[in-house]
């Protein structure tokens, strides 16, 4: 997924509309809009429900006639066999996506703060290069990426996934941070360069403590992105060392369609990200491209 | 932002070397691994490298001239355009008309919100699996997935072979693509609408503008930024395209081939030479809608 986040919670609506006296117009408006809302609200969640519905279908409701009713009987068998083929890819990723997560959020975190608070020659075009890895297409360096990764020795799997997930996560984590601390007052870094302290002391000491809110965000779109990762998964790794996306599309794509299972293959993988969004997601959206849109 | 400290002239080195130097591991690291291997694909798509052994030697642009004479990368080139132009608009129009639905506030504005949104927290991977199913092409009798609800709807006239047809095709496989980012387009319209000043729409109510009029002359051109915002995030996703045609379509399949599944097909036959210049090509086309962006951001930051 993409580029675009900001430590900023979505605005809420500032008042509402001015009350006036509910013309007939005014309230036809008001029933188009929240038609229109509920209409949208049911085609997103199709998908969600066919999800839902499939994965405790048997054999018994394989006809296409009953595809969008809901089963006959409701068993698990689909989920028991996508547990067993996905349980030992999610260990895995788990164990892929925390450190890459937490390694390239704090090393983001640093540059971000170089880059926000000095000025060195050259930083904004250091800063303009560094954009530039966010957006290239990984086509663009796999060939030789592959290469270099091996004559490296990283293992494939998930130590190189981990490799990979921390250095093409550095533009993004380093954007992140450093509109973040772009808005911290300049007195409180200012402060305490008056009393001696160092870069390293600043930063420990006035920087760490009040980044929370951006490390929430950084974990939070380091992990997402490198849980759904397919492409360097796939030339990185296997279904036997893989992480969840490998052994799920391996699952789903077989030759014997087996529905259930891939729909309950498709929640379980989900799970995680899912999580992650309902609970901090409102921290999430808002504001655009970091922010640079507002200026 | 006035945030910037002056650097002070005397203190020279003192002042930026020890940032300099806290920064220079991911100079160094991001030069090999974005730069310097960009410079080696070039390498390697100017080699007569068609087999997993080392190149005997170089081609000059035989192998970009080979591709633009193959039918079937123009027909991913193609694809792409179709596929990039359904997944903007699509994403764009349904987004912004959700924003505007939510941006005066709603009841169970945040149910709404929420919904729209999780799709995009789905893996392409994940998603693709429903899709697949959803996009089934069998029709009539046999239908499941969309054609079976069309038909049990009464529109079975809206039956179709979906991703399989030859001309439109790929125009299916931005269908999963709209479903999962037009939350975040949505969400990107809303923080725009509302970062808009209440006294702009307070003018224009004086100065007896209707609803509508406010919207289309006060209101819509504010978000004009956040419309070119979306556009390069949504662009640059979309010319990437891949996860989703793998797991809908696999990497085999003729009508939904783009540069990224070629790239990947040849690949796996061992033809780096060829699958090193598609990925040159796909880094030339995702160029063009990023550079002037990163040139704009550039001038930015001189700025400050």
């Amino acid at each position: 997924m993409s580029t675009a986040v900001t430590t900023e919670a979505l605005p809420e609506a500032k008042g509402t509309a001015p009350v006036r006296p509910a013309s007939g117009n005014a309230v036809a408006m008001r029933t188009l809009k929240y038609a229109l809302l509920l209409v949208f609200l049911c085609i997103v969640l199709m998908p969600a429900y066919v999800l839902f519905v499939t994965s405790f279908k048997g054999i018994g409701d394989a006809t296409p006639t009953r595809a969008w009713r809901l089963p006959t009987e409701w068993e698990t068998a689909g989920w028991q066999r996508a547990w067993e083929t996905l349980a030992p890819a999610l260990v895995r990723t788990f164990s892929m996506v925390i450190p890459a997560a937490i390694i390239s959020a704090l090393i983001g975190s640093m540059n971000g703060f170089v880059l926000s608070r000095w000025r060195f020659p050259g930083a904004d075009i250091v800063f303009t290069l560094i954009l530039f890895g966010m957006f290239i297409p990984y086509q663009a360096v796999m060939i030789p990426l592959v290469q270099l990764v091996q004559s490296l020795g990283v293992p494939s799997g998930v130590p190189s996934l981990i490799l990979l997930h921390v250095v093409y996560g550095l533009p993004i984590t380093t954007l992140i941070f450093r509109n973040y601390y772009a808005g911290v007052p300049h007195e409180l870094i200012e402060a305490a360069r008056v009393d001696g302290a160092g870069l390293l002391r600043t930063y420990a000491s006035i920087i760490l403590p009040i980044s929370m809110p951006a490390f929430v965000v950084v974990l939070m779109w380091q992990f997402t992105s490198a849980w759904n990762d397919y492409l360097f998964a796939l030339f990185f790794s296997n279904s036997r060392n893989g992480p969840v996306t490998i052994s799920l599309n391996f699952l789903a794509s077989g030759q014997l369609q087996d529905y259930s299972a891939s729909m309950a293959g498709a929640l379980i993988a989900s799970v995680p990200t899912l999580l992650v969004y309902i609970l901090l997601g409102r921290y999430f959206v808002g504001g655009l491209m970091a922010g640079s849109v507002k200026g | 932002m006035s945030t910037q400290t002056p650097a002070k002239p005397r203190q020279g080195y003192r002042t930026w070397g020890p940032p300099l130097l806290l920064i220079t591991p991911t100079i160094i690291v991001l030069g090999v691994f974005v730069y310097g291997l960009i410079g080696a694909n070039l390498n390697t798509s100017f080699q007569d490298r068609h087999t997993r052994g080392p190149a005997e030697g170089y081609v000059g642009f035989e192998n970009y001239t080979a591709l633009f004479s193959d039918d079937t990368f123009i027909y991913s080139l193609r694809n792409l355009v179709l596929y990039t132009g359904t997944f903007l608009v699509g994403t764009l129009v349904l987004g912004f008309l959700w924003a505007w639905l939510l941006e005066r506030g709603a009841r169970g504005e945040s149910l709404f919100r929420a919904v729209y949104l999780f799709p995009m927290a789905v893996s392409f991977i994940a998603s693709g699996v429903v899709w697949r199913w959803l996009l089934n092409n069998a029709e009539g009798d046999r239908a499941s997935g969309l054609n079976r609800l069309f038909e049990s709807l009464g529109l079975g006239f809206l039956q179709n072979p979906w991703w399989t047809d030859q001309r439109f095709g790929i125009m299916a496989i931005a269908l999963p693509a709209v479903w999962q980012l037009t939350g975040y387009v949505m969400a990107l319209f809303l923080a725009g609408f509302r970062g808009i000043p209440e006294e702009l729409r307070e003018a224009g109510r004086i100065d007896g503008a209707s609803e509508w009029q406010l919207y289309r002359h006060v209101l819509f051109p504010q978000l004009s930024p956040v419309a070119l915002s979306a556009t390069i995030i949504i662009g640059h996703m979309s010319l990437k395209v891949f996860d989703l045609i793998m797991a809908i379509a696999g990497q085999t399949n003729y009508t939904t081939q783009v540069p990224a599944t070629q790239m990947w097909v040849e690949f796996t036959r061992g033809d780096y030479a060829k699958s090193a210049a598609i990925g040159t090509v796909l880094l030339l086309i995702v160029a063009v809608l990023i550079v002037p962006y990163l040139v704009a951001t550039y001038r930015q930051e001189r700025r400050r």
